[in-house]
């Protein structure tokens, strides 16, 4: 029987990493939506519609969702982590996190790309 | 040796009510709770998202949503947690980068995000929802 010991460094390191890159992301993002949305403003359809209309939008409105769902899975698996002591309920309240984010993932593509 | 370091008990004091959080760490809870809410709201926010861009009936019956008084409280709180999320998110990233680690300055620093989100929060409700 190996008798392995879990002590050492760089466990969760990847995931630290992507918390903060997923971070500036959505930072930089925001600042564009709040001076785009202060520019037109969802006042009418037709004009708030051609703003995610446009690729560029599009794109970077597509990249700051998939940050948000890949950083809201590191911060709620945490939560998890930390509060929830039964392994099998732990296990399965992080299989439903992730799932209902790969689908809101797929959600969000399709939102984007009927424009 | 290896083993012992991960059996060593360690106090631990969760009497909720004994404890006294300094404001750093109030920010530090708030931030916690305001990602998890944003992520139980994330259904909503897509919804909101879809229905004012896949045609102008959706659109306005999305418009209609927002303005019912109790989505704009909804929505003015989740506003508060978006901005605190972000200020305090960027504080994190600025202690991580080794500034404002001294005792003073994290604290005025948690002073700023509160000022800042605050009033982030009265500025973009004020032109969006009201």
């Amino acid at each position: 029987m190996v008798n392995r010991i879990l002590v050492g460094a760089h466990y969760g390191l990847k995931d630290w990493i992507i918390q903060r890159a997923t971070a500036v992301v959505m930072a930089l993002y925001t600042l564009l939506f709040l001076v785009v949305v202060g520019a037109v403003g969802p006042d009418s359809f037709e004009a708030w519609r051609a703003v995610f209309a446009h690729g560029f939008m599009k794109f970077a409105t597509f990249l700051f969702l998939v940050s948000v769902f890949y950083h809201a899975w590191i911060g709620i698996r945490d939560i998890w982590m930390d509060y929830v002591k039964p392994d099998g309920l732990r296990l399965l309240l992080m299989i439903a996190t992730a799932t209902v984010l790969v689908g809101y993932a797929g959600w969000a593509f399709q939102i984007l790309w009927r424009i | 040796m290896a083993e012992m370091a991960v059996k060593k008990r360690r106090p631990k004091n969760l009497d909720l009510p004994t404890i006294r959080l300094p404001l750093p760490g109030i920010l530090s809870i708030i931030h916690r709770i305001s990602g998890a809410a944003l992520f139980l709201l994330l259904p909503f926010l897509l919804w909101l998202l879809q229905s004012s861009l896949a045609s102008p009936e959706s659109f306005a019956a999305a418009r209609a949503v927002v303005a019912h008084p109790l989505a704009k409280i909804v929505l003015l709180g989740l506003i508060w947690f978006y901005m605190h999320h972000f200020c305090a998110g960027i504080r994190y990233l600025l202690l991580d980068l080794h500034k404002g680690v001294e005792l003073e300055a994290a604290r005025l620093s948690s002073k700023i995000v509160f000022a800042v989100s605050i009033a982030l929060t009265l500025i973009i409700g004020a032109k969006v929802l009201w």
